[in-house]
């Protein structure tokens, strides 16, 4: 069952640990699958009141939750958003992090420091002065407004995770290539994004996982007609109004159900442990 | 144009530039210097010369304001009450989750789903918990039902229910991070040290804890941004108005509901600044660690 | 600490991985004091057979005892042993010292004894001026050298190294080849040593085991080894590289005749080969002369200079391409005849192996 008893038998007391281990670690995963559950339950419930299980199952708050929170319009915006999202920090990102990693010119310290900062401050702190400067521009309450949003915590994240892919590639490659007549452009196309493909592939994975689940930004920039899903789910369960619970819930586990999407898809791609990169 | 050297002047500009490596490739960097520029520091300015510049009154007037307005500045307490547990139960539980599922076959499956939270986003968490842990749901039911207790335990709407959405929601992040680090690890360090005669837990305090310490503070700081800008979890499944009105409803309330731009800006500003001034204490004190490669030798 | 042992022995040792088999049973005896090489080709199961006696892989089958010990139940911990790794595997946030120091901290030992031992080691290897450095700041070469104290300062009951020299460069590699020679014989540690390289094995070893696909193929001194292999892949491993199939003529004792492309040349039965079978002939191209009155006559291909001689190959009448040395540079497409003692060509059981 271990890939690797390699060290050793083991003593009653390290038994001990990792049973113990192995219980917290189910409880974890036990009881959030059931918090799950009682959220998917609650979605397919006529109603469901202090019994274990709802007395009679439906489908049609799925079809009141499409129309009443106009579901349509909200995925299309979404999709949008994130789209340009990861095309756009993808272009800038990219090209940045390969400057970054092969050139040692000055100011090197200060730029990275500068793609460090917006990873290091919540997106509240600049979310709320952006959003202003957005709304002054009558840039904000649309859709270009949340997509520049998010390019600001999406950006450095492409940076610094392509970063050490860049670096573990051999230079000489790329010399070679220069020698055998490719201009900077060919080399990008020919050489090195087919080199990178892994990394790009996962790191544009997870700006799009980050961009579908941000929040703050979207929520500060957004305007009626330029909600992504999160932001429109928030909007249900806050905004005053009765709005059956199993409705929300529906919608919760669409919106979970297009992440977990991507997500899978990620995770076919990349090993979960590069998806955050390697810290230096 | 050509000069003495029988070169153009855009011939000796380049020259002159390849002296600070500074060519083609490292102009690469510009787009995404402007975009940060432009998107983060400019605003961030834009924010602070705001803050200076109350509706009404003197220059610091705002910040007066806040540090003197307990109902404001004592969201910065309630902020970081929440944060600082929740970043540390989560760091803490990573490293020896992470040490299991190192040494687990099926380390993918195990680590996929431990990813899964990622995908939910606030709202299904807080529904969930509204939902499982309520006075109704599944889990009270269990706790009476198996005569645990004879009362359903109040998880919702309060701090322990804010707590916990927020270690749920931010554990992955934390725990892959952890695994990322601890498979950055040279497994012949352990296995050099178990034939010195370093057991498991002399293994761990001599030669993992000192090695992941560093990793560990950054992923702390990390997962702390997260939680410090907690904002859906504190409105859907806590006190809005009372133990768990955090820092980031003060302003959210200070821009959309009084539409007080320069207040909403200067309560920016100073959860920027606390912040800040965590992340630098985690990391100055990282200095006090080892910080080099964590693999051996040249290897 | 210093308990000793008179033998160490490997009965039936095997080690699968899922329907894979490193290690076939592999049985061998090892006395207080000797330096063992473990050589053989990539994948041939040594670096295998040495961590299973470290502890760091469990066994599959088989057992190890020391004396009368059974020791593979052991965790590494407990066995007492000092292994030095290929990529050194040096602690890198402790300090040469601490690296060295740190067997006898976990075994607890007082302070001052701790410090006499740690200063004692690195004496032996030549680091005192070094060991308030980090690792990092070190040479690959003085790495080693830590490496190497950390395991002996513990003074174990037999030092493991897992090809300790590979990430060195060529003239390093033959500095620290003899420095491990010399605190071989300045200790006298029981060392058991895994290495790819023969010349390696032939100038370090008292003994030499020679593995292939998880098995041993042969044991014996270096000399043994060099000039006497047991099997023609063993002989391909220690550099017989000419190795032509051919039939074997009527054998008197262990005299026999081959003829290789047409001609007769008198040779030595290594394996019991029945009269007109399938034989594998191995000699080495340094026996392989040139010589006017030779039996063997080919056609130069090639002729590298290596300092006092030159290293040629050519074809026979048949094709069979030979490697022999000359005096003095050929010329390509140059016939020469060529010579070789009767006790330096070896004859096997059985046709060549691709």
């Amino acid at each position: 069952m271990f890939a690797e008893r390699a060290l050793g038998t083991r003593t009653p007391s390290e038994l001990i640990w990792s049973v113990a281990l192995w219980t917290v670690m189910g409880l974890f995963v036990a009881n959030f699958m059931l918090m799950i559950l009682a959220v998917l339950v609650n979605s397919f419930a006529t109603q469901w009141f202090g019994t274990w299980l709802p007395p009679a199952f439906t489908t049609k708050w799925y079809v009141s939750a499409w129309r009443e929170f106009q579901l349509d319009q909200v995925l299309v915006v979404t999709m949008m958003v994130v789209g340009a999202v990861v095309v756009i920090s993808g272009l800038i990102g990219v090209p940045a992090a390969y400057a970054l990693a092969r050139r040692n010119f000055p100011g090197k310290r200060f730029v990275l420091l500068l793609l460090l900062l917006p990873l290091m401050v919540p997106p509240i702190t600049y979310g709320i002065p952006l959003a202003t400067v957005l709304y002054e521009a009558r840039l904000a309450g649309n859709i270009w407004g949340v997509i520049l949003a998010n390019l600001v915590p999406t950006v450095p994240f492409v940076v610094l995770v392509m970063i050490p892919f860049i670096e573990q590639i051999d230079p000489r490659i790329e010399q070679a290539a220069r020698l055998f007549g490719a201009g900077t452009g060919q080399l990008f196309v020919r050489v090195l994004v087919p080199l990178l493909a892994p990394g790009i592939l996962a790191a544009l994975l997870l700006v799009l996982v980050r961009t579908i689940a941000m929040f703050e930004l979207t929520f500060f920039t957004a305007g009626p007609s330029s909600q992504t899903l999160v932001v429109a789910l928030y909007y249900a369960v806050y905004a005053p109004g009765v709005r059956a619970n199993q409705s929300i819930d529906a919608m919760s586990i669409i919106y979970m159900a297009t992440t977990l999407l991507w997500l899978m898809i990620a995770l076919r791609f990349v090993n979960p442990v590069q998806l955050v990169g390697r810290p230096r | 144009m050509s000069g003495g050297d029988g070169l153009t002047g855009r011939q000796r500009l380049s020259r002159w530039l390849a002296n600070y490596e500074v060519d083609g490739v490292a102009l690469l960097v510009l787009p995404a210097i402007a975009c940060m520029l432009l998107l983060f520091i400019y605003p961030f300015l834009h924010g602070l010369i705001l803050s200076l510049q109350p509706r009404s009154g003197e220059m610091l007037d705002n910040y007066r304001k806040f540090f003197s307005d307990p109902f404001l500045y004592d969201t910065i307490w309630t902020t970081l009450r929440l944060a600082f547990p929740a970043t540390i139960i989560n760091v803490v539980m990573s490293v020896p989750i992470a040490l299991l599922v190192r040494r687990f076959r099926r380390q993918r499956l195990l680590t996929a789903i431990l990813v899964v939270p990622i995908t939910l986003g606030p709202v299904l968490i807080a529904e969930g918990m509204l939902n499982y842990l309520g006075p109704q749901g599944w889990f009270n039911g269990a706790i009476v039902g198996l005569g645990i207790s004879g009362a359903p335990v109040r998880l919702i709407h309060n701090y322990a229910g804010v707590l916990i959405s927020l270690v749920v929601a931010g554990f992955p992040f934390v725990f892959l991070l952890t695994l990322s680090f601890l498979s950055g690890l040279d497994p012949s360090l352990e296995k050099a040290a178990s034939t010195l005669g370093a057991g498991p837990r002399a293994r761990f305090r001599h030669i993992l804890l000192p090695l992941l310490l560093p990793a560990l503070a950054v992923n702390f700081c990390m997962s702390f941004v997260q939680m410090f800008s907690v904002f859906p979890a504190a409105v859907l499944l806590g006190e809005p108005a009372g133990a768990t009105r955090v820092i980031s409803i003060a302003a959210y309330q200070a821009a959309y509901e009084q539409y007080d731009a320069p207040m909403a800006s200067t309560i920016a500003m100073i959860m920027g600044a606390v912040q800040l001034a965590i992340v630098a204490i985690v990391l100055g004190s990282r200095e006090l660690f080892y910080r080099g490669s964590t693999g051996s030798g040249k290897g | 600490m210093a308990r000793t042992f008179e033998q160490l022995r490997l009965e039936e040792i095997k080690r699968d991985f899922g329907a894979m088999s490193a290690l076939k049973g592999v049985n061998l005896s090892v006395r207080r004091g000797e330096f063992i090489a473990l050589l053989g080709p990539s994948g041939c199961g040594k670096s295998t057979a040495l961590n299973c006696l470290a502890g760091l892989l469990p066994l599959t089958g088989g057992s190890i005892w020391l004396d009368g010990q059974r020791i593979d139940t052991l965790r590494p911990e407990d066995r007492g042993f000092g292994m030095v790794f290929q990529n050194y595997a040096l602690f890198p946030h402790m300090s040469v010292r601490q690296n060295v120091a740190f067997g006898l901290t976990m075994q607890k030992r007082a302070r001052a004894e701790i410090e006499t031992r740690v200063d004692k080691a690195l004496d032996i290897v030549r680091l005192r001026d070094q060991s308030h450095k980090l690792p990092g700041q070190l040479s690959g070469g003085q790495q080693q050298r830590v490496a190497i104290a950390r395991a002996i300062v513990i003074e174990p009951r037999l030092v493991l190294m897992d090809e300790p020299l590979s990430n060195l460069d060529a003239k390093l590699r033959l500095e620290m080849r003899s420095e491990i020679r010399r605190i071989h014989n300045l200790i006298g540690a029981t060392t058991i040593y895994v290495t790819h390289d023969q010349e390696e094995a032939l100038s370090l070893a008292d003994r030499i085991v020679v593995m292939r696909d998880g098995l041993v193929r042969q044991v014996g001194t270096p000399e043994e080894l060099f000039a006497r292999p047991l099997h023609s892949d063993v002989a391909d491993f220690m550099g017989y590289r000419n190795l032509v199939s051919t039939h074997a003529g009527r054998a008197a004792g262990d005299e026999v005749t081959v003829t290789i492309a047409g001609a007769r040349l008198g040779a030595r039965v290594v394996e019991p080969v029945g009269a007109g079978g399938m034989v594998t002939v191995a000699i080495r191209p340094d026996d392989l002369a040139v010589s006017p009155e030779g039996p063997l006559s080919v056609t130069t291909d090639t002729s590298e200079y290596r300092g006092h001689d030159f290293y040629c190959s050519g074809a026979t009448a048949d094709g069979t391409t030979l490697y022999f040395t000359s005096p003095r540079r050929l010329a390509p497409g140059e016939a020469v005849r060529l010579a070789c003692s009767p006790d330096r060509v070896l004859v096997y059981a059985g046709g060549a192996r691709p």
